[in-house]
C-alpha cells in the first residue's frame, strides 16, 4: 500500500541545465518587455511575461524543488494547492468583471 | 528499549522508517508552502485588480523602477537557487566541506540580493517616491501630475510585495545560518539530511515569487523606456 519511492538523488547536471533554461527565459522575458505589443494586441505583452514566468516556476517546482520525482501524494498536494489559488484569483476576478462600473475610470483616485 | 530502531541517527521515536519521517517532513513543508501561496497569492490579487483599474498609472510606475537592478536581483536570486539545489545534493551524498561551501554561497547571495534592494529603496526615499507617511511628493522631473496618485498605488503594492518578499529573504537567510552551523558540526548525514532539502524547498519558493514580481514590478513599464 504504502508509496515506497527510493529517495531519488538529482544529478548536477540536471541542475545546471534548468540553470541554463531559467537564464535564457530571463533574457527572454527582458528583451520582449522592451516592446510596446499592444498595437498588435492590447493584453498581449503581459501574456508573454506570465507565460515565461510560469515556464520558470514550473522548472524550479519540478526540478530544483523534486516534485517531478516526489511521491505521488506529494505530488497531489501541491496540485491542489495551485488549485485552491485558482479559485481564489478565478473567483474574485470574475467578481470585479461582472460589476458595472469596474474598471472604474481613471483618475479616480 | 533495544530495538534497532532507536539506533538509527536522527530518527524520532515516532516515525517507524527515515523515509517515512522525510516523507513527513516534505509533505509538511510543502502544506506550509501552500498558505504562503494563498498569502501571495492574494497580493498578487490585488495588483490584477488594481493593474486593469489603473494601466497607464502602472505603466508609469513601473517605469520608475530600475531594470538594471531588478534584473541584477533576479540573476542573484536563480544563482542561488542553483547553488542551494547544489547543496541538497552534497548533503545527499555527504560531502560536508562542499555542503558547507554551497550554503554559505547561498547565503551571500541572498545578502547581496537584500543590499541591491536596499539600495532600491533607498533611492525612492530619497527621490519622496514613498508612498505613505508624508514621503510621497515626486518631482516633475520624474512624473507627470496626472499620473501622481495613480502611481501611488502602484508603489504601495510596489513596497508590500517586494518588502514581504525581502522578510522572506532575511528569514530565509536566518535558516542558512543555522543550517551553516549543523553542517559544521557533522549533524548531517546521507541518510539525514531532511532540514537541507526542507529550507532549500523555502528558498525556492521564495525564488518563484521573485520570478513573478520581477516582470508585473519592473518590466511592465520598459518599453517607455525603449524607444
Amino acid at each position: 500500500m504504502s508509496d515506497h519511492t527510493e529517495h531519488h538523488i538529482v544529478s548536477p547536471k540536471i541542475y545546471f541545465a534548468i540553470f541554463g533554461a531559467l537564464m535564457v527565459f530571463t533574457a527572454i522575458t527582458v528583451a520582449v518587455a522592451r516592446f510596446d505589443l499592444a498595437s498588435v494586441w492590447g493584453p498581449l505583452n503581459i501574456i508573454v511575461a506570465m507565460t515565461v514566468a510560469t515556464i520558470k516556476a514550473t522548472l524550479v517546482v519540478l526540478y530544483f524543488m523534486h516534485v517531478r520525482y516526489s511521491s505521488k501524494l506529494t505530488q497531489v498536494i501541491v496540485i491542489a494547492g495551485l488549485f485552491w489559488l485558482l479559485i481564489m484569483l478565478v473567483l474574485t476576478i470574475a467578481d470585479y468583471v461582472a460589476r458595472t462600473g469596474w474598471p472604474t475610470p481613471l483618475g479616480q483616485v | 528499549m533495544a530495538d534497532s530502531h532507536a539506533s538509527q541517527y536522527g530518527l524520532a521515536h515516532h516515525f517507524s522508517s527515515m523515509e517515512q519521517q522525510r516523507e513527513a517532513g516534505t509533505i509538511g513543508m510543502w502544506i506550509f508552502l501552500l498558505t504562503e501561496l494563498m498569502f501571495f497569492g492574494g497580493m498578487f490579487l490585488v495588483y490584477a485588480i488594481f493593474r486593469t483599474t489603473y494601466p497607464a498609472g502602472f505603466e508609469q510606475g513601473s517605469h520608475l523602477l530600475s531594470v538594471k537592478l531588478g534584473g541584477l536581483n533576479t540573476i542573484v536570486l536563480i544563482v542561488s537557487s542553483v547553488t542551494m539545489a547544489m547543496a541538497v545534493y552534497y548533503s545527499q551524498i555527504g560531502e560536508k566541506k562542499r555542503l558547507v561551501g554551497m550554503l554559505s554561497v547561498t547565503l551571500v547571495l541572498g545578502l547581496v540580493f537584500l543590499v541591491v534592494k536596499y539600495f532600491e529603496y533607498r533611492e525612492k526615499f530619497e527621490h519622496h517616491l514613498f508612498p505613505a507617511m508624508g514621503f510621497y511628493a515626486p518631482d516633475a522631473e520624474h512624473l507627470a501630475l496626472q499620473y501622481h496618485q495613480q502611481v501611488r498605488v502602484f508603489l504601495w503594492i510596489y513596497f508590500a510585495m517586494t518588502g514581504l518578499h525581502a522578510l522572506h529573504m532575511i528569514i530565509g537567510a536566518g535558516m542558512l545560518l543555522v543550517l551553516i552551523l549543523m553542517a559544521h558540526k557533522g549533524r548531517f548525514t546521507t541518510s539525514y539530511n531532511s532540514p537541507v532539502e526542507i529550507c532549500g524547498l523555502y528558498w525556492h519558493f521564495v525564488d518563484i515569487v521573485w520570478i513573478f514580481l520581477f516582470p508585473l514590478l519592473y518590466l511592465t513599464g520598459y518599453h517607455l523606456t525603449g524607444h
